[in-house]
């Protein structure tokens, strides 16, 4: 029997050839992903790395929902240019507790994973609000409409709670001050920012969006924003410990 | 008329799904009334309204249709189930021109930003996954449901499986949809590329597609021929492939059941990999295998030729659907993905050259011998120009993800230009013949209404494509260049917006590309609906007329 007419197996049978197409589909990402997850090396070792406190995070989901991702990558590759231009290249921890990541695939604007702390908060709100107030050649769609929303604070605990059960390290204590947490790093007078920078070290509350008042979201997304690529510090990083 | 005289009652199948539409209709009233958020609240009445409109449709269908089902077979010869393979034809029609719109819109907004408006949902970052969605999955997705059914009926001698079934698929695929696209525009996003939409869209697609699989393969089950056609491996392939990666790509867990907000339950690194294992391989099995398949069918059937080669089929399909899978990471070359995994998506990205170029050659080879009719049809032509944009891409991808090539091409408008290739040339022309083949077959016409207007669609849209490349292959290249430009004093030469300013005119060029493939495709429906509406009818004889010798 030649080998043609042994393939006839698969032509004359349908569930046969269902079966051959997914051994045949199943080898390729079994073996790409599956040691991702057990491979000790895959995640750097790094001080520093924490999960995002409750405005960082609203942040966050206001990056996601307006498709931030789709012109900025959060991805300094080690390559001289990039490294210069932008930073550190990015290690795996710094993302690991993101859900989803937002590495991106595109620069039709900068990279921003270490845009954290470059510029002023108040820079960050009128470049928001008119990009071109700024940066005259800029491409951007203007956000203006971001320090007209205020956070919706209800839900914060479930939103921490929901990011515990898919493996970020919340503690019980972070998801009870949620809504308070909020507030607080909006609000550098409120009397809650001792106990909230105790809760997430090295974290800063600041009125982001130079407004009084209840957190809006360009509070959130700026509060976002000057903490990317700030939490590990590289003067500290061993490099040769984490060579993969 | 051979209707049986049994009493007129409900089948299984129509009660049942009668009374679970019912059931979910009180579902999404109870949901929208405890809705967190306005997204949420509308998606709810949206699928209230539709679940009250299928229980309706159900009933009345059942109130005017006769008592007998639709026989399997008249005369010996199999009563093929068309009505759900024309919805999803015009269907693929309209969100094409709809998607085609957007992306026009959005490619103009990048050389004129003031075209955002600063409104929520008209900035590029909303509009650009709907534009992906709309091409990718309403255009391409009707595309590829319309064709293999329509394949899998006439290859396998056999009427669709299923009474409502098949049904379901269509209107429950646009739905989907529906709610992907509204989603997209009020802000609800998981942010995974092709993959955006929210964990409930995401669980009723997986219902969708479930139907969709069972469809298929009972028709197959119940074919009258021996052997499964290839077309119908391909598809085949595309169907289960898809399945596996969107089950993979999107387990998310919901903030709460009332809410749009989900949290995906990879991060990091692993949801970098799943995502462009599922990324990728959209590409792979909805943007390739599937459309493969329709090559597989319309080609030969088109030209008048047996597939060129049955051995390089074999080949082709299981070469081609073993070695895509891994080819994932080439998306993530220099990233925080650890090497070993960068190296194999490179190492199989390359060897995925040589069964692309197999299954471009078998399609083109197809032609031997019936080459001079290039000259005279113009739906061949545009058949034939797909596979070699086809062999275009497959060629540039892989060298794209070499990774020196790639440190240089990633994160600029090249990938963008390479996409639309493959998109534009491979995916639209092959899917733009195979609905000019289409709807004569479908609604019983001699022909198109016109060829001339074919060919002016395919010249048009082909000057569109080249001017659409051709720019972003200047612009990402200059890019990349600019990004890594050194001074002799050793400083990086540009500033980030020194780049942005310099793509201003390969923008104006690509948005005039994306403009003159939109003229095509509006030419095209205007050409269908004439071939429905205006078109001579095929004269149906019981008996074939044999021409006199």
């Amino acid at each position: 029997m030649s080998f043609w007419s042994r393939h006839q197996i698969f032509e004359k049978n349908s569930i046969v050839l269902i079966g051959g197409i997914l051994v045949v589909i199943a080898i390729g990402g079994l073996v790409e992903i599956t040691p991702l997850f057990y491979l000790k090396s895959t995640i750097e070792a790094v001080d520093g790395v924490r999960p995002y406190t409750p405005l960082e995070l609203t942040g966050r989901n206001v990056y996601v929902r307006e498709g931030c991702y789709l012109c900025h990558s959060q991805m300094v590759r080690p390559l001289r240019d990039e490294v210069e231009r932008y930073g550190h290249y990015s290690l795996a921890a710094e993302s690991m507790y993101d859900h989803p990541f937002q590495w991106g695939s595109k620069r039709t604007g900068p990279d921003l994973a270490r845009v954290g702390a470059k510029y002023s908060d108040e820079w960050h709100v009128t470049h928001l609000i008119n990009p071109r107030a700024i940066v005259p050649q800029s491409v951007m769609p203007g956000y203006a409409f971001l320090a007209e929303t205020e956070v919706d604070v209800a839900g914060m605990a479930d939103h921490l709670r929901t990011s515990r059960t898919v493996g970020v390290p919340y503690s019980d204590d972070q998801i009870a001050h949620a809504v308070n947490d909020l507030k607080a790093q909006a609000d550098p007078d409120n009397a809650g920012v001792d106990a909230f920078t105790k809760r997430y070290p090295k974290a800063v509350a600041r009125n982001f969006d130079g407004k009084p008042g209840t957190p809006t979201e360009m509070d959130a997304l700026v509060a976002y924003l000057q903490m990317l690529g700030t939490l590990v510090d590289f003067k500290l990083y061993n490099e040769k410990a984490n060579l993969r | 008329m051979n209707q049986s005289q049994t009493a007129k009652s409900m089948t299984h199948g129509e009660a049942g799904l009668a009374i679970v539409f019912a059931a979910s209709a009180f579902l999404c009233l109870l949901a929208a009334a405890q809705a967190l958020d306005t997204a949420f609240a509308f998606h709810a009445s949206l699928a209230c309204a539709a679940s009250l409109w299928a229980a309706f449709a159900i009933v009345n269908r059942y109130y005017d249709r006769p008592a007998a089902l639709p026989p399997k077979e008249i005369n010996g010869r199999p009563n093929y189930n068309m009505g759900p393979v024309k919805f999803s034809a015009v269907m693929a029609m309209f969100w094409g021109i709809a998607g085609f719109a957007v992306g026009l819109l959005i490619a103009s907004q990048l050389a004129w930003p003031a075209l955002n408006f600063d409104l929520p949902w008209t900035s590029f970052g909303r509009l650009r996954p709907l534009h992906t969605s709309a091409v990718i999955f309403a255009f391409g997705g009707n595309v590829l449901i319309a064709t293999s059914f329509y394949v899998v009926q006439k290859t396998c001698r056999a009427r669709l499986a299923g009474d409502l079934a098949p049904w379901f698929v269509v209107i429950g695929y646009n739905f989907f949809i529906l709610i992907a696209g509204t989603g997209y525009l009020l802000g609800v996003t998981q942010s995974k590329e092709y993959a955006e939409p929210e964990w409930y869209a995401d669980l009723w697609l997986t219902i969708v597609w479930v139907a969709y699989l069972l469809v298929f393969l009972m028709t197959i089950v119940k074919r009258k021929e021996p052997h499964i056609f290839v077309a119908n491996w391909f598809y085949l392939a595309f169907i289960v492939t898809i399945a596996v990666l969107h089950l993979g790509n999107n387990p998310a867990l919901p903030v709460s059941v009332w809410g749009s907000k989900s949290y995906i339950a990879w991060g990091g690194v692993q949801d970098a990999m799943f995502q462009w294992w599922y990324g990728h391989n959209a590409v792979g099995f909805f943007l390739t295998a599937g459309f493969l398949a329709i090559m597989y069918y319309f080609i030969p059937k088109r030209a008048e030729r047996p597939v060129y080669s049955c051995r390089l089929s074999i080949i082709h399909f299981w070469a081609i659907i073993f070695l895509y899978i891994w080819a994932g990471p080439h998306h993530l070359h220099y990233t925080a993905l650890p090497d070993w995994a960068q190296t194999l998506g490179m190492t199989f990205s390359i060897m995925l050259w040589m069964p692309s170029w197999g299954g471009m050659i078998n399609g083109m080879l197809t032609l031997s011998g019936a080459w001079d009719k290039l000259r005279t049809d113009p739906v061949l032509r545009m058949l034939v120009v797909s596979v070699a944009f086809y062999g275009m891409a497959t060629f540039e991808g892989p060298l794209m993800s070499i990774k020196v090539v790639n440190s240089l091409s990633h994160y600029t408008d090249w990938t963008i230009g390479h996409v639309h290739s493959g998109a534009l040339g491979w995916v639209g022309f092959v899917s733009f013949g195979a609905l000019y083949c289409l709807f004569p077959w479908l609604w019983d016409r001699k022909g198109l209404y016109s060829l001339k207007l074919v060919n002016w669609h395919f010249w048009i849209a082909t000057i569109g494509i080249v001017l659409y490349i051709s720019s972003m292959w200047v612009s990402g290249i200059l890019q990349g260049l600019m990004w890594r430009a050194y001074t002799s004093l050793g400083f990086l030469e540009y500033s980030f917006i020194e780049s942005v300013e310099a793509m201003h005119p390969f923008y104006i060029i690509r948005a005039a590309g994306g403009a003159l493939f939109l003229i095509g495709a509006l030419i095209m429906a205007f050409n269908l609906w004439m071939t429905v509406y205006a078109s001579e009818a095929e004269m149906t004889s019981p008996v074939a007329l044999q021409p006199a010798e």
